[in-house]
C-alpha cells in the first residue's frame, strides 16, 4: 500500500472521553443491579415480550453494524480490490468491538448466564435445528477470529517497542500468524455469512406472532443481503467521522466508489422483498396493516432513497452527501432488524413493551464503552491510514 | 399453504444458489404421538370454574402463592408461579371457562428453539425442562404459539417454569394433580390415543352440544392436551390460536436443513473462499 497505518497519538482523556466514561459508568451500575435483582426490576421485559432492546438493538442491530469488516473483506480479499486496503483495519476494529460488546449484552440479557460456557463444549446436547444455536456458536467463534484479524496491529506496535516480554511474543507470533492468516480470513468470511443469515432464520419460529409482512422463508436471505449493505454504510460513517475527529486524510473518493455495490445490494433487497410478498399474495397487506404499514413503507423508503443517491458517482464525491447516504443505509438495515424482532412482533392481546430507563442506560453504556475503546486503540495503535492533514507522517 | 410452500422452495433455491446447497422438497410431516404418549382432555362444557385444579397444581408443584390484591392467592395469568389457570370467557350471554397450561405439542416450538435441548419431549411425550442445559435465553417463549414457558423475572437466579404434566407424580404411578381433583371430570388424564377416541365419541354422541372440532388433534402438528368447547364458543374465543396443521418448527427446519444438510455447504463455501483468496494472493493482491 502507498501509506502505512500509523497511531493517531494525542491525549486519551479529553472532555468528550470523560462524558463517555460517565455514560459507561451509569451502564455498569444498572448492569450490576440487573445481576443482583434479576431482569424484572431493571427491564420492561415480560413473558409476552421476552426479548427487548438488549437483543433487538445490542445484539441483532449491533452485530449487523459490526459487518463493516465482513463487507470490506469481501471486496478486498474475494474481489481483489486492493485499493480499499486502507479501510480494512478500522472496519475490522469496529467489527471486533461491535461483536465483542454484543457478546457482553448477551451475558447481561440471558437469565441463566452461568450456563453459557457449556454452549461450545456440550456438543452432545446441541439442537442442530435451532437457528439460535448456530448464531451463538458462530458469534463466539467470530469474536475470536476478529481479534486474530486485528492482532497484526498489536504485533506491529509491540515489535517496535522496548518491553521485553511483549516484543519477544510479537516476534515469535508474527511468522505463525502470517502463515495462518489466510485461513482465518476465510473463516472471517464464512462465519458472518452463516450467522447473519441465521439471525433471520431465528424469527421463522415466531410464526404467527410475527406480522406476515415480515415473516417469510426468505428471512435469512434478506438479513444477509442487508447486513452487507449496512457494512459498507458503517465503513462510510466510521471513516468520515474519524477523518474529521482525528484530522486524518479525507477518504471520500475511495468511499464514493463503494456507492455502486452498496446501491446494488439495497436494490436487490427491495426487489427480493417485494417479489416475495407478491408471490405469496401479501401485497395487499402493505397498505392494510395499520401503523405497521407505516413501518413497512418507511423501511422501503430508507432502502430506496440511499440506493438512488448512491447510483450517481458524481453526487457521491461530496463528503456530506456520502455521509448522509451512509447514514440512511445504516438506518434502513437497523429499522428492518428492529421491526422484525420487536415492532412487528405481537405475542397477542394484553402484552406490551417499551424499554425501561435502566434498560436503555445499559445499552447507552455499552455503546459508550465501544466508542472509548475505539478512541484508545486508534490513538495508540497503527489502525488509521494516512498522514494527519497539514502535517507530515512521523 | 400450497402457495406458501411453492414460494418457500423458490426462496430456498435462491438461498441455495448462494450457499451451493440443494434444498430438499419436504412433504408435510404430521408428527405421530410417541407410543407411550399420555395426555389430558379438557371439556369446557363440563368445567364449573371452581379452580380446585389451580390450587392442587400449586400444591403438587410446590409453587409459591401469587397475591395480586389483598387476597393471598389470586393469579391472573400463567406465570413463573402459576403453571395452570382457569379463566372465564364471556361475551353477552355466552360464557365459558377455559383451562390453560402447557399443550405438550407433538412437535413443540420450544423444543425446536432450545439450543441445548433443555426443553425436550421426554417420557410419555411430556415436554420437560432441565435447568442444567438452560442459559435463560427465552427463545422458547418467543417460539411457543401458546405463550406457555414462563420466566422468573424477579429472581437473580431464575428458572423457566411451565406445566410438566406432573411427570414426577406419573413416575410414581400417580396422575396430574389437576385431573385428580376435578370434581366434574372436566379435565381427565389418560393415554393419548384413548383420550382422542373419547373426544371423538363425545362429538358424535352430542353434536348439538359441541363445536365440531377437537382442538389439538391436528393444530400446530397436534398436541397431547386436547380441548372440546361448546358449539357457540369457537376455540379462538378461548384464546387458542388458529395455527394450521403444520408443526411450528417445520418451516425453520426446512430452511436450516436445506442450507446446512450434512454441513456440506459451509465446508464447500469455506474451501471456495480460501481458494479464491489464495489465487488473489498469488496474483499479488492485498496482503496482510
Amino acid at each position: 500500500m502507498s501509506e502505512r497505518a500509523v497511531p493517531v497519538g494525542g491525549p486519551i482523556v479529553t472532555p468528550a472521553f470523560r462524558w463517555l466514561l460517565l455514560v459507561c459508568g451509569v451502564g455498569v451500575i444498572m448492569a450490576a443491579w440487573r445481576f443482583l435483582a434479576g431482569l424484572g426490576p431493571v427491564t420492561a421485559l415480560s413473558d409476552g415480550y421476552p426479548w427487548g432492546i438488549w437483543i433487538a438493538f445490542d445484539v441483532v442491530v449491533g452485530t449487523a453494524l459490526g459487518c463493516g469488516g465482513y463487507a470490506m473483506a469481501i471486496l478486498v480479499y474475494i474481489f481483489n480490490k486492493g485499493k480499499y486496503h486502507a479501510l480494512v483495519r478500522p472496519a475490522v476494529l469496529t467489527s471486533a468491538l461491535g461483536y465483542s460488546l454484543a457478546a457482553v449484552a448477551i451475558v447481561i440479557d440471558v437469565g441463566r448466564y452461568w450456563n453459557i460456557w457449556k454452549l461450545p463444549f456440550a456438543w452432545r446436547w446441541w439442537n442442530l435445528s435451532s437457528a439460535l444455536l448456530e448464531v451463538a456458536l458462530c458469534v463466539m467463534a467470530y469474536v475470536i477470529v476478529l481479534w486474530i484479524e486485528m492482532s497484526p496491529v498489536f504485533l506491529e506496535q509491540w515489535k517496535e517497542g522496548k518491553t521485553g516480554l511483549l516484543r519477544n511474543l510479537a516476534v515469535a507470533l508474527s511468522p505463525i500468524l502470517d502463515k495462518a492468516l489466510l485461513w482465518i480470513l476465510a473463516l472471517g468470511l464464512l462465519l458472518p455469512t452463516m450467522h447473519q443469515s441465521s439471525l433471520g432464520s431465528v424469527m421463522l419460529l415466531a410464526h404467527q406472532k410475527l406480522h406476515p409482512l415480515w415473516h417469510t422463508p426468505l428471512l435469512p436471505l434478506l438479513f444477509l443481503v442487508s447486513c452487507i449493505a449496512m457494512g459498507y454504510g458503517v465503513v462510510v460513517l466510521e471513516s468520515t467521522l474519524s477523518s474529521r475527529a482525528f484530522k486524518r486524510r479525507d477518504e471520500t473518493p475511495m468511499l464514493a466508489s463503494l456507492g455502486g455495490v452498496t446501491s446494488a445490494l439495497l436494490l436487490a433487497y427491495v426487489a427480493i422483498r417485494l417479489v416475495d410478498l407478491a408471490l405469496r399474495g401479501r401485497v395487499g397487506l402493505i397498505f392494510a396493516s395499520g401503523w405497521l404499514s407505516f413501518f413497512f413503507l418507511l423501511e422501503m423508503a430508507l432502502f430506496l432513497v440511499p440506493a438512488v443517491m448512491l447510483l450517481s458517482p458524481r453526487w457521491c464525491t461530496n463528503a456530506g452527501n456520502l455521509f448522509r447516504a451512509g447514514m440512511l443505509v445504516v438506518l434502513a438495515g437497523s429499522l428492518y432488524r428492529f421491526t422484525t424482532y420487536l415492532i412487528a412482533f405481537n405475542p397477542g392481546p394484553g402484552w406490551s413493551y417499551f424499554p425501561a430507563v435502566p434498560e436503555m442506560l445499559v445499552t447507552f453504556g455499552i455503546v459508550a464503552f465501544e466508542i472509548m475503546v475505539y478512541i484508545v486503540l486508534v490513538k495508540r495503535f497503527p489502525i488509521l491510514a494516512g498522514a494527519p492533514q497539514g502535517a507530515a507522517a512521523r | 399453504m400450497a402457495v406458501d410452500r411453492r414460494a418457500l422452495l423458490k426462496g430456498l433455491t435462491a438461498a441455495a444458489a448462494a450457499t451451493a446447497a440443494a434444498a430438499p422438497a419436504v412433504a408435510s410431516r404430521r408428527r405421530q404421538a410417541p407410543p407411550d404418549a399420555v395426555g389430558m382432555l379438557y371439556d369446557a362444557t363440563l368445567c364449573i370454574g371452581c379452580k380446585t385444579c389451580v390450587v392442587a397444581c400449586r400444591k403438587a408443584n410446590n409453587l409459591e402463592y401469587e397475591p395480586h390484591s389483598s387476597l393471598w392467592d389470586d393469579p391472573v395469568d400463567l406465570s413463573g408461579r402459576t403453571k395452570n389457570i382457569i379463566k372465564l370467557y364471556h361475551e353477552g350471554e355466552r360464557t365459558s371457562y377455559m383451562k390453560q397450561q402447557c399443550m405438550h405439542c407433538l412437535d413443540p416450538g420450544c423444543v425446536g428453539a432450545c439450543m441445548m435441548g433443555s426443553f425436550q419431549k421426554r417420557q410419555h411425550g411430556i415436554v420437560t425442562w432441565k435447568g442444567e442445559r438452560c442459559i435463560g435465553c427465552r427463545y422458547c417463549a418467543v417460539a411457543c404459539p401458546y405463550n406457555i414457558p414462563k420466566f422468573e423475572w424477579d429472581k437473580a437466579f431464575p428458572l423457566v417454569v411451565k406445566c410438566e404434566m406432573c411427570s414426577h407424580r406419573i413416575a410414581e404411578g400417580g396422575i396430574p394433580a389437576c385431573c385428580e381433583v376435578c370434581p366434574r371430570y372436566a379435565v381427565i388424564y389418560g393415554r393419548y390415543t384413548e383420550l382422542l377416541d373419547e373426544a371423538k365419541r363425545r362429538l358424535t354422541a352430542e353434536p348439538k352440544r359441541y363445536y365440531p372440532k377437537i382442538y389439538g388433534e391436528h393444530d400446530g402438528g397436534g398436541t397431547q392436551v386436547l380441548y372440546l368447547t361448546a358449539r357457540e364458543v369457537p376455540f379462538h374465543k378461548l384464546g387458542l390460536p388458529d395455527l394450521g396443521e403444520e408443526p411450528v418448527p417445520e418451516l425453520v427446519r426446512t430452511v436450516q436443513h436445506g442450507i446446512y444438510k450434512g454441513f456440506i455447504a459451509p465446508v464447500v463455501l469455506y474451501v471456495a473462499l480460501a481458494a479464491v483468496m489464495l489465487r488473489n494472493r498469488q496474483k499479488g493482491g492485498g496482503h496482510e
